[in-house]
């Protein structure tokens, strides 16, 4: 079986939005056509690394408070390291889950945004098992 | 210096990094057809399990041990391996791809062990993929370092310096001649009768001896193991000779028709291919094989090749002279296990000067590119979304005709399909 040489993430779907509409007026250069080439690149804007980035679809709603619904797409950056209030997708029970990580004094505890659930609290040599930092939240507006 | 760095249990560990379930458990990955165990996990390992094994001689050990079994999701492997190669490509001044799961690096003078560490822990966070590097002076070293890194993981973190090392002899004396870089079972064999059992014998062994039992290629590894390099980082991939598509039938296959329809979409994967890479082919082979195992049936497998006409990669045409060329060497009674194409003698598109009469029509419609470019965009190489008429109807066909490759148990494309991303679930 021969592998098919992968394509690069980053590079396959780039949407390039014109930042300026112009209207051009026949023989008259606009000042605004040097400027047309610059266009805003999604992949460039919220993927910083693509080679650790990683896209996790969400289900259920006890992130809600934190802005994150069920249907969502997560991008999830794992060259990031945790940091005390950052959302990360964790490894629980053999599931992917999504989380609040709070550090204080040297307690790590995984929180829900729902009152309901209470907070994972992570013991020394207990293995915590942190997916990735979530950057961005894809939410389709409705 | 040469660095050659190895994902551990690749296929295995790129399952496990979506599937958290899988963690501390054992895990297979089987070949296309989902025929042998290609790729286990540590804990697969340990069951006992053979590398290479049929699935079919392995189902109790599976069933008793509960292990998970995946076929091969080459779109998933391929994405993966795309990502730790970028990662090792931005690390050092040049790699050599020299597989899916390995490349060989070429290290800056300063760096020393500790770096090594440092790149390993980095490919492990960014992308969940462990991987072992070895550290030698040349290629063929490189590699014995990386066994030695591998073999004794506990002990070396799954980095090994050789050149570093305080007893570099010791590593070399425990290395058996057929844990060698390219040093098969029949060449352990022929080494032995002249007193060469391990990678140290053979470093010391008789040039001239060496020279004349096993030629330039015995030379090479004389002087490879002796810290000359003789094989070079190769960076850019090797002018493309050919173009293979071929695969094996999920169940025989007699009728022609049927054949035909494989064939048809081994070239349409094919002709996708050189026109990705802007190549022309001007040479065709077609082949047929039945079953070699199956001693109790009829054994038949032909091949062909031609040159073509003129370079091409246009579909349309490499379909007919395909079909010609199996319509040539086809034969009825006999039970087919596999049919392939190799387009060859690939010439680049820019540095073909078309004959006059061949100049493109204008106004004419690149089928063939925008094809290309829908199946790229809805599709995966291994489904496209548009076929010619003449690949058959998949989905009328899947389950019923005997071509289409088995491959029950893969797992979602969870970094390439926006409809297959791996799933979080908040509701706890």
């Amino acid at each position: 079986m021969e592998i098919e040489p992968p394509i690069p993430f980053a590079k396959r779907t780039s949407l390039r939005l014109p930042l300026v509409s112009a209207s051009v007026e026949a023989g008259f250069p606009s000042p605004a056509d040097d400027h047309l080439e610059r266009g805003i690149d999604l992949n460039e804007e919220l993927i910083r690394n693509p080679a650790a980035t990683f896209l996790v679809r969400v289900k259920g709603d006890s992130m809600r408070d934190a802005g994150i619904h069920s249907g969502d797409v997560l991008i999830v950056d794992k060259s990031l390291a945790p940091t005390d209030r950052k959302i990360v997708v964790a490894m629980i029970d053999g599931n992917f889950t999504v989380k609040r990580f709070r550090k204080r004094g040297g307690q790590v505890f995984l929180e829900a945004e729902n009152p309901d659930f209470p907070p994972i609290e992570v013991t020394e040599g207990q293995e915590l098992s942190i997916f990735g930092v979530v950057s961005y939240i894809i939410h389709q507006a409705r | 210096m040469i660095g050659l760095v190895d994902c551990n249990n690749f296929f295995c560990s790129c399952e496990r990094v979506f599937n958290p379930a899988l963690l501390g458990k054992p895990v297979v990955v089987l070949s296309n057809n989902d025929g042998c165990i290609i790729s286990r996990s540590e804990e697969a390992k340990a069951l006992g399990i053979p590398m290479g094994a049929p699935l079919h001689e392995q189902q109790e050990v599976i069933r008793k041990h509960d292990v998970h079994v995946f076929s091969s999701n080459y779109t998933l492997y391929g994405d993966m391996s795309a990502r730790v190669m970028s990662i090792l490509r931005e690390e050092v001044p040049a790699i050599e791809v020299y597989s899916i799961d390995e490349a060989f690096l070429r290290l800056p003078d300063n760096f020393d062990e500790e770096m090594a560490r440092a790149l390993r822990a980095r490919v492990l966070q960014w992308t969940g993929i462990p991987v072992c590097i070895g550290i030698g002076s040349t290629k063929l070293l490189a590699k014995l370092a990386n066994r030695h890194a591998k073999k004794n993981k506990a002990l070396t973190g799954g980095v090994f310096d050789l050149p570093r090392y305080w007893d570099p002899e010791g590593i070399l004396a425990d290395t058996p001649t057929d844990g060698l870089w390219g040093v098969g079972r029949n060449l352990a064999v022929r080494l032995a009768k002249m007193g060469i059992r391990t990678a140290l014998d053979f470093q010391h062994a008789d040039p001239a001896a060496i020279r004349k039992s096993m030629g330039v290629v015995g030379e090479r590894m004389f002087r490879e193991l002796n810290g000359i390099p003789c094989l070079e980082l190769e960076e850019i991939p090797p002018d493309r000779k050919g173009v293979m598509a071929s695969r094996s039938f999920g169940s025989p296959v007699e009728g022609l028709e049927e054949l035909e329809e494989a064939l048809a979409n081994h070239v349409a994967r094919a002709g996708e291919k050189i026109r990705r890479f802007g190549l022309l082919a001007t040479g065709m082979e077609v082949f047929l094989q039945t079953n070699r195992f199956r001693k109790d049936q009829p054994q038949y497998s032909p091949g062909v090749g031609i040159t073509l006409d003129r370079p091409t990669n246009a579909t349309a045409e490499l379909m007919k002279t395909a079909s010609d060329l199996l319509h040539r060497i086809y034969r009825s009674g006999y039970r087919y296990k596999k049919t392939g194409v190799q387009l060859t003698n690939l010439v680049s598109e820019e540095g073909f000067q078309p004959s006059l009469f061949d100049q493109a029509k204008p106004g004419r419609i690149d089928v063939d590119k925008i094809v290309d470019e829908i199946n790229r965009r809805l599709g995966d190489p291994k489904n496209p979304v548009i076929t010619r008429a003449s690949q058959g109807t998949e989905r009328v066909s899947i389950g019923t005709k005997g071509w289409k490759m088995k491959s029950e148990r893969h797992s979602p494309h969870y970094t390439t399909d926006w409809n297959q991303l791996p799933e979080a679930r908040v509701d706890s």
